[in-house]
């Protein structure tokens, strides 16, 4: 095992696929020169050449197209989006081509592309730079949404998602690309649609993905000290969705706080409750628990945007609240 | 005439013919149960209905130099393309039927026909195609063929933000594309000049620096010279065109569309200037062909073409349990 940064896990993913395939490409802004807005793509100009390692101008409509076109024709294509709150301008081409071609052409057609790039709140970044989609892309049938929360996973979902022939949105974050994590040298992959039990506890699940899921950790050291056992989950695929590994430790612990990054409204951790209230009613001790941001854009301010997020005092006093403690 | 290959112009006038053909059995069989209220989702083609009839040119006269490798992505009015492309016939219309034998197993209907066999796509939002044609363009490029990739629009869709990004990025990447701009009046109702600041959209090639064709009238042979030229040039890697051609719509936006918006004269005086008859005339006139082969011809399309509805109208749709299908679990 190695100890690498969260970057070097996406690059390396896509470098050994690329490698190994010559019908993948990475494209988006700022992906070959510079080296990566968040240097994601360090080194890959180099070794794979201005033909598969691709400048755009800012046009997200036009290289989201343009990638699907080329997916119609044999290619694979990786696009980096410099964040998800940018890949609003190129939605059109996500929803009403890359999701539905398959299904539309009556299985003729498949779309074989990756969607990456940062999502949710980064710091200071005002409403549009701090926004949460993987709701909106999930909410959509025929798009797969991978949401990694360090860089093993992150390296070997990105290799399946990559290996993937329907579309796969790949949300990252611009406060993990730094994090670091031991990665096997050896060669490996993590399929998509299951989750992972990141702590094993007997008290309480808690259920998250991506970078929030380090307060679900903070909640349970600390909750821990007061011999409060909490079950950590960690779905990294929020569609397909886990159900199994939910419903599992649910009935197990009998309660259940979700933390997700994004607006309350219609989210995943709606569709989580509601498929828990369905097929675990009888095993529920008390009614769950969601955690999420406040329901309105990102405030600037550092004060506001502290009341606005989730942390792990949100989470201890959820997880007290369903233990009625 | 030495550029004008004569194989060719009948090769045009059999498309041209069989596109119009084929759209007048639908227009007959989408009104079957819509009279006399008219009601979109009654009769055996339910949903909208965009036809072509007299844009025929725009298509014919550009796909006669294209091969089953070239690429092609249409619009939401895309029959004259598909039938010229080459689209299986049969399951063309049996996908308009909404039935099981169609091209998409009755999941797409007409605006989303879809025919790898010939490299021919289509879809509902006004300028998506265009960013498709370009990624194809990409990947010819990247397998080093001479295939190219050629996207029709409306000229509506000049407007869009696609058309501006897909344009610079074909041009900046110098992709074998040429973007057909059928300029055939009407954005639904808004009139060309309400909606467009300039008056052809051949004029914004030079934005891109690439080459800029216009072709006016509807005129088939014109289209068919400038296409020649322009598909010569981007299969030789000399980059991409435009080319707009000033067409006719002859019918509503869609079926049912009652034109209020425009003048009683104009389609009468359009349908006098029927391009098809005009090719038919040339050919007469040039003694390009005779009246008994073009009857021949014809004949075999009118057998072709109902054919095919027979196909359609026979098959079975799909079992319902079939609306899961086709997505990834």
């Amino acid at each position: 095992m190695k100890t690498i940064q969260f970057r070097e896990a996406v690059q390396q993913a896509m470098s050994e696929e690329m490698r190994k395939d010559d019908s993948i490409y990475l494209m988006g802004e700022e992906v070959a020169e510079y080296n990566g807005a968040y240097k994601a793509s360090k080194g890959m100009l180099d070794e794979f050449g201005p033909e598969r390692v691709i400048d755009t101008p800012i046009a997200e409509l036009g290289f989201s197209g343009i990638a699907i076109g080329s997916a119609m024709n044999g290619n694979r294509p990786i696009v980096e989006f410099m964040t998800f709150n940018f890949s609003l301008v190129g939605i059109d081409q996500i929803i009403n081509n890359a999701a539905k071609l398959r299904q539309m052409s009556g299985g003729q057609f498949n779309i074989p592309i990756v969607f990456r790039g940062p999502t949710a709140s980064a710091g200071q970044l005002g409403a549009t730079h701090s926004q949460a989609f993987e709701s909106w892309y999930a909410n959509c049938p025929g798009l797969k949404v991978v949401v990694p929360s360090n860089p093993y996973d992150a390296k070997g979902l990105l290799k399946s998602a990559i290996r993937d022939d329907d579309p796969v949105i790949f949300m990252e974050s611009e406060q993990m690309y730094g994090d670091k994590g031991e990665v096997p040298e050896e060669e490996y992959t993590i399929p998509l649609g299951v989750a992972d039990i990141k702590r094993e506890g007997t008290d309480v699940t808690i259920v998250s993905f991506g970078k929030i899921i380090k307060e679900a950790y903070a909640a349970a050291d600390e909750l821990e000290k007061e011999g409060i056992s909490c079950e950590v989950i960690d779905l990294r695929t929020v569609r397909p969705l886990d159900h199994d590994t939910i419903l599992k430790s649910v009935k197990k612990t009998n309660r259940l706080v979700i933390l997700e990054e994004a607006w309350p409204f219609g989210n995943i951790s709606t569709e989580i409750a509601y498929s828990v209230q369905m097929n675990a009613f009888d095993y529920l001790d008390a009614p769950i628990i969601k955690i999420n941001t406040a329901d309105t854009p990102a405030p600037y301010s550092p004060n506001l945007l502290k009341e606005w997020l989730p942390n792990s005092e949100d989470v201890v006093k959820a997880v007290k609240k369903v233990l009625y403690k | 005439m030495d550029h004008i290959d004569i194989k060719d112009l009948l090769w045009m006038y059999r498309a041209m013919k069989k596109s119009r053909y084929f759209e007048e059995r639908i227009e007959k069989a989408y009104l079957e149960g819509k009279q006399p209220i008219f009601n979109i989702g009654a009769g055996a083609i339910p949903g909208e209905m965009h036809l072509s009839n007299g844009q025929e040119p725009s298509a014919a006269g550009i796909i006669v130099h294209l091969t089953n490798n070239d690429t092609v992505t249409a619009t939401h009015r895309p029959h004259h393309e598909a039938i010229a492309k080459g689209v299986d016939l049969k399951k063309m219309a049996a996908e308009i039927y909404g039935k099981k034998t169609g091209l998409s197993k009755g999941k797409g209907g007409h605006m989303h026909l879809f025919d790898p066999n010939v490299k021919f796509s289509c879809g509902g939002i006004v300028g998506a195609g265009i960013p498709h044609a370009v990624g194809a363009a990409l990947a010819n490029k990247k397998k080093e063929t001479t295939d190219i990739a050629v996207a029709f629009i409306g000229e509506g869709a000049a407007n869009s933000g696609a058309f501006h990004e897909s344009l610079n990025l074909a041009a900046l990447w110098n992709l074998p594309f040429i973007l057909v701009v059928e300029d055939n009046s009407w954005g639904i109702s808004v009139a060309q000049k309400a909606s467009t600041s300039i008056p052809s959209n051949d004029l914004r090639a030079s934005s891109y620096g690439i080459k800029g064709y216009l072709v006016n009238d509807n005129d088939p042979i014109e289209m068919y010279k400038v296409s020649k030229e322009a598909v010569a040039r981007a299969r030789k890697g000399k980059g991409p065109s435009i080319i707009e051609i000033k067409t006719y719509r002859f019918l509503g936006h869609f079926q049912g569309d009652p034109e209020l918006y425009r003048n009683k004269e104009e389609v009468p005086s359009l349908r006098a200037k029927d391009p098809i008859n005009r090719l038919k005339e040339y050919l007469l006139k040039e003694d390009l062909s005779t009246t008994e082969e073009i009857k021949t011809l014809e004949n075999e399309i009118y057998t072709e073409v109902d054919s095919a509805f027979e196909f359609a109208i026979q098959s079975e749709y799909p079992k319902p349990e079939e609306a899961l299908e086709d997505v990834f679990y």
